[in-house]
């Protein structure tokens, strides 16, 4: 075979192809501009802002309640965690002391926005690498999460449950019963996930020794959230920095050395188990109390520059905002998780194939509109 | 040897993930999530919390509660609402005081936030659980939610 090709006159040559905006392996409209070589891949350069609304901006213009129902539209599937970051900010700026039962509420529906939205990662990632199965069966356990949401918050996706100062209104009184029926629920389901997906040996050829990220490189691309700590990068901003009432629960931060898509993965399937001991730790004694502090109707920061950064499903969310003293943020920035982590992309994808490329973009779980703002 | 081997160890694998999916093809019917909509539609009930629309309840004798103090308007981070209001005589105390004429609710602009009914004072506005909001032009999207002739409830302002 070989002298052949020696032989012959043939010769590969690179060439490039768009890699979406529609391609359903992106989850969104993003752009990749590949350089292959075969099916070598040589370079993968994103092409953002196909779903830019120059949020920062808009911030700019609202008022600091307004600014939270904004967020939702970022991570979407971590819509509860953006809110309470921005409600951080402004209330350590203002220096509030917030009740308990709004702490521990926030953290319980925290964690319940992440174990739903591990639970969609996995079922999509599933698909992305050729097993349709899972997309159904991580939809069915996600569907009591947002139904706990809408009875509570109002909506399922969307919630903008969080105002600066507290929470909109007390949690519904079905919410306690609900929640423990879902984690007695999901403690027999989540062992099924392995069952069905983790120990399968097409998946495991997919993703063992692909997108290989070593700690270095995930420190130095600024890595956040499970990508990070699938490559042994010790960056859970809930141990390192708790906020609301995670300093007073019990969990691990779950590590993986490897840095390979599988090991990014393990750490996901692992942070539901965390997730589910933190509420589980929470929901039967959330204090009484109110669940706000009255605030003026028009807020106004002092002058200063704030900073507040919480963990999303997908990492570590920064909220910057320089205040120079009016209703408005003179300037607000967000630091989002898949920003850093689709930087990397590049680094993990080349001298790999394109299936290998859809392999690893799967575990770098990328949410676009995070990622456009 | 080996590659006998890593067949086994694959079709292995493979039965085992089918023993889930086996399972629940046998007991599909038990626990089902999804809801066959379109026919369900007499027995749906959504959450009571749920945020369809925003609407103006009206009770018996036509009257409402809000007082035409616009803070829905000045809440609303994209401008769906907007409030005609001019001062008209009361007949009852002969002052003159302000009302609403009409409460315009861009229903196409909503992000379904809720702020306009956190900051309402009088809770003349609430969620309705309606969502089957699709229509065939834009222009039905705007809601006037005051309906015609409807006054002020008594005593709402104090």
């Amino acid at each position: 075979m070989d002298t052949t090709i020696k032989n012959s006159n043939l010769k590969s040559e690179e060439y490039f192809i768009n890699m979406g905006p529609q391609h359903p392996a992106t989850h969104g409209v993003l752009r990749l501009l590949l350089t292959i070589d075969g099916e070598i891949i040589k370079k993968v350069e994103p092409d953002l802002g196909y779903i830019h609304r120059s949020i920062e901006k808009m911030c700019e213009r609202d008022s600091y309640q307004q600014i939270v129902h904004l967020t939702d539209r970022m991570d979407y599937l971590s819509s509860h965690i953006n809110n309470e970051a921005v409600c951080l900010t402004v209330e350590n700026a203002l220096q509030l002391e917030i009740p308990d039962r709004v702490k521990v509420i926030r953290t319980i529906i925290g964690e319940l926005t992440r174990i739903a939205s591990h639970t969609l990662w996995w079922g999509v990632m599933g698909m992305d690498v050729g097993a349709l199965t899972t997309y159904f069966y991580g939809f069915r356990d996600r569907e009591m999460i947002n139904d706990i949401f809408e009875e509570t918050c109002g909506a399922r996706l969307t919630m903008n449950y969080n105002i600066p100062g507290g929470l909109m209104f007390d949690i519904h009184p079905n919410f306690v019963k609900r929640t423990k029926e879902f984690i007695a629920h999901f403690k027999t389901k989540l062992p099924e996930y392995d069952t069905l997906l983790t120990g399968n040996v097409i998946f495991q050829k997919r993703m063992k020794g692909v997108g290989m990220l070593t700690k270095e490189d995930a420190i130095s691309f600024g890595a956040s959230g499970p990508v990070g700590r699938g490559s042994g990068y010790s960056c859970d901003v809930r141990k390192h920095h708790p906020y609301s009432a995670l300093d007073k629960v019990t969990f691990n931060e779950v590590l993986k050395t490897e840095g390979d898509s599988f090991a990014r993965y393990q750490v996901r399937i692992e942070e539901m188990w965390e997730s589910m001991s933190i509420i589980e730790q929470l929901i039967d004694n959330i204090p009484e109390g109110d669940v706000q502090v009255a605030t003026n109707a028009v807020i106004k920061l002092p002058k200063g520059e704030f900073y507040q950064k919480v963990e999303t499903a997908r990492g570590e969310l920064g909220v910057y905002i320089n205040s120079t003293g009016t209703k408005n943020p003179y300037r607000l920035k967000f630091r989002s998780p898949g920003f850093s982590n689709l930087s990397l992309l590049n680094h993990i994808a080349v001298g790999g194939k394109i299936g290998d490329l859809v392999a690893s973009m799967a575990t770098l779980d990328l949410v676009i509109p995070d990622i456009d703002r | 040897m080996s590659y006998f081997g890593d067949i086994y160890k694959g079709i292995k694998t493979l039965l085992t993930g089918m023993s889930v999916t086996g399972k629940y093809f046998l007991t599909s019917r038990k626990g089902a999530i999804t809801q066959q909509y379109p026919d369900n539609r007499k027995t749906l009930k959504m959450f009571e919390r749920f945020r369809g629309e925003v609407v103006m309840p009206h009770d018996e004798n036509n009257e409402h509660r809000c007082t035409g103090c616009q803070k829905c308007e000045l809440a609303c981070p994209n401008g769906s609402i907007e409030i005609i209001w001019d001062r008209q005589i009361d007949p009852e105390s002969g002052k003159k005081k302000k009302m609403i004429d009409q409460h315009i609710y861009h229903l196409g602009m909503c992000t379904m936030c809720g702020l306009c009914i956190e900051a309402c004072p009088t809770d003349a506005i609430v969620w309705a659980q309606n969502f089957e909001n699709s229509v065939y032009d834009r222009s039905y999207l705007t809601k006037v939610l005051n309906q015609p002739n409807s006054k002020l409830k008594a005593g709402v302002e104090e």
